[in-house]
């Protein structure tokens, strides 16, 4: 059911939401911005709809808010293990259509996956989507070349057309906070975009081959392994273990998981110092297939979902979209020296 | 031809090597002007000039070859260029007011470069506003970050941005991009505790490579801004030096007000009888000892609480040419 809103009814619909639900949306941080005197858009809590940044892409994915960049796993001392207690409160995430099909491919990883992931299940069990509509497309956006401009699996979505909010509720635990405040009700379409400015074209005959092209080469000096498309990026699910023992008492302490990045130091190292893609271009190799055919392969869809953060916050302006596009000719490349 | 020399230099002109011709020296306040202005300049040059522009080293332009007599034409020319860079003047048409505190010039500062700390231009002209017009030989330059590129220690005061990193501790990675950063570029301010970066607060300088090469923004700057004062650097025949450090974690309003006191100190206690009234203050302070100078300079001065006074403050030597 579709519902129309001032900017005080909404305002109204969130203080209400806000009883049960911790809501999180890309906000706007003033001056948090690497560079100074500049601002950072990432997810955080948020308590009235000014507080929502439609108008900017999040340099973050709200992928945080499913999968904290930290999380204490279980406290132990000599004899004992105790996990920390779950989130009591439901949560919900305002997201893209991109990052809502990011989702999917979350829940593909750490639920789909052989077994379940008992604290991605905690969170993500009390976790309801609030599409943000998108009117146009970012310059670094390709989602629909990746086929997740169309919304699916929301539980309400949110448009600001010419000062009006328009919902479309599709969840009844949401509706009795709705109903209350709207202007009038009806027909409510979330707005998605059709075109987008970046095109990518990943190659249907894709095959692990073409890690055999020269085409990485380049992202050997290019790339600074800074790892700030993995951290960016809301398919990215890689995480690290740490065993944290307290000063004061070696015995007790707490086991985290933290994320991790296949393009930072260490992630490919093993005990005696080896590691497996040292070269960065092999890295980004590694990457790039990772998203563009292994995942392809054990689950049918692409892994990513076009959102172009990578793009966007790389220092080296290394594009992965432009690199997706150089697959074609890494095939013919390898395919080439096949006959030769 | 009779002219009054003392005069046309505290209105920016200069005496030149060329008998009857003089130069026009034009200021830019932190080295950052509108490009409409160049046009202007090379209308003056061409007019009245020998048709070539010197870039000055303290970011200004000077135009050489003008006729003594075209002066008051080449400030008439000059107004709105003055007026555009919000330069302090009280007789309007009549050109730049003075000239013994020189230009106040800045880096490129953070309109720019990723590493400045703010904007450098914007607080080079609240400085100006400030303290011009004004006779009194003084020099001030501000840079970005602690790369000093502006060379500020050089200078009698040097301005080197600052900032306070802040760790959010739950948004790091422990990549230990910061920590390298800090090792291979700054002063190894940073260490991996339990795989979290640790900050030594007294060696930490504020450059911010932590935050810049932080990939998860956990570190971030703090809302305030920060800056390191150094204080006395000189070039000269006599002894040179580089500036010291006098405040880390000074603020921009305790900043103008120790200029501002400087100025009271300095009429205090300059040599009259130095040629041409010029004397650079490094050497004030060293007859009337850095203890004195400090009481003047401090006064009515309330700093950030994290501020350091680095004192009693002592100039390496420098080099000298007296024999002294």
């Amino acid at each position: 059911m579709g519902y129309y809103f001032s900017p005080e009814g909404i305002n109204k619909v969130i203080s209400g939401l806000s009883e049960k639900y911790d809501i999180f949306a890309p906000k706007l941080f003033p001056g948090k911005g690497a560079f100074s005197d500049t601002d950072l858009v990432r997810y955080d809590r948020i308590s009235a709809i000014e507080d929502v940044v439609f108008h900017m892409k999040s340099r973050f994915s709200p992928k945080e808010v499913l999968l904290p960049l930290t999380q204490t796993l279980f406290y132990y001392t000599e004899d004992s293990v105790s996990e920390p207690r779950p989130p009591v409160r439901d949560r919900l995430i305002f997201l893209r259509s991109c990052d809502l099909h990011a989702v999917r491919r979350l829940d593909a990883i750490y639920l789909g996956n052989v077994f379940e992931d008992h604290y991605y299940r905690q969170l993500r069990d009390h976790t309801k989507f609030v599409l943000m509509g998108c009117s146009r497309a970012f310059s670094t956006c390709f989602c629909v070349d990746m086929e997740t401009n169309i919304p699916t699996g929301y539980d309400m979505s949110i448009d600001l057309i010419d000062g009006e909010y328009r919902v479309d509720c599709r969840s009844k635990d949401l509706e009795d906070f709705l109903v209350p405040h709207s202007t009038r009700q009806g027909e409510v379409v979330p707005c998605h975009v059709t075109e987008t400015p970046t095109r990518v074209h990943i190659p249907e005959n894709l095959s692990s081959s073409a890690a055999g092209s020269s085409i990485w080469k380049e992202y050997d000096s290019r790339c600074i392994a800074c790892g700030r498309c993995n951290f960016s990026c809301p398919t990215c699910t890689c995480f690290t273990m740490q065993d944290l023992s307290y000063t004061d008492n070696p015995k007790a302490g707490e086991r985290r998981r933290v994320w991790a990045s296949c393009m930072v130091d260490g992630f490919t190292e093993v005990a005696g110092g080896a590691g497996c893609r040292k070269a960065y271009g092999e890295r980004m190799r590694f990457k790039v297939l990772h998203k563009a055919l292994d995942f392809k392969k054990r689950n049918g869809y692409q892994m990513c979902v076009g959102c172009g953060r990578c793009d966007d916050v790389c220092p080296e302006y290394i594009s992965f979209s432009g690199c997706l596009n150089k697959l074609e000719e890494a095939m013919e490349e390898v395919n080439g020296n096949d006959k030769k | 031809m009779d002219i009054n020399t003392k005069k046309l230099k505290k209105n920016a002109f200069r005496v030149t090597k060329v008998r009857g011709k003089t130069a026009s020296r034009i200021r830019v306040p932190g080295g950052h002007l509108d490009a409409g202005y160049l046009s202007l300049i090379q209308e003056i040059a061409e007019k009245f000039g020998n048709g070539t522009v010197h870039i000055t080293n303290r970011q200004g332009f000077e135009i050489p070859g003008i006729d003594y007599e075209n002066m008051p034409q080449v400030n008439a020319m000059l107004q709105p260029i003055i007026e555009g860079l919000n330069i302090n003047q009280a007789d309007p048409g009549k050109g730049y007011p003075a000239s013994g505190t020189r230009n106040i010039s800045a880096c490129i500062g953070n309109r720019v470069c990723p590493f400045a700390c703010y904007d450098t231009t914007a607080f080079a002209q609240r400085i100006e506003k400030a303290v011009f017009p004004n006779d009194l030989h003084f020099k001030i330059a501000l840079t970005g970050c602690p790369n000093d590129c502006a060379k500020v220690r050089m200078h009698d005061f040097g301005i080197i941005g600052m900032t306070l990193p802040v760790l959010e501790k739950d948004r790091c990675v422990t990549c230990s991009a910061c920590v390298k950063a800090c090792r291979r570029k700054s002063v190894e301010a940073l260490t991996a505790v339990s795989f979290r970066p640790s900050r030594n607060e007294e060696k930490c300088i504020g450059c911010g490579e932590c935050i810049l090469n932080c990939p998860t923004s956990a570190w971030t700057r703090s809302g305030k801004k920060y800056y390191r004062l150094t204080l006395f650097g000189r070039s000269g025949k006599r002894n040179p030096r580089l500036g010291e450090d006098f405040i880390k974690w000074a603020d921009e309003e305790s900043i103008i007000k120790i200029i501002l006191n400087t100025y009271d100190y300095v009429e205090h206690y300059i040599d009259r009888t130095a040629p041409g009234g010029k004397e650079h203050i490094g050497y004030i302070v060293d007859r009337t000892g850095f203890e004195e100078y400090k009481k003047w300079a401090l006064k009515d001065v309330t700093l950030p609480e994290i501020a350091k006074v680095y004192t009693p403050l002592y100039w390496s030597n420098g080099i000298s040419f007296t024999g002294r």
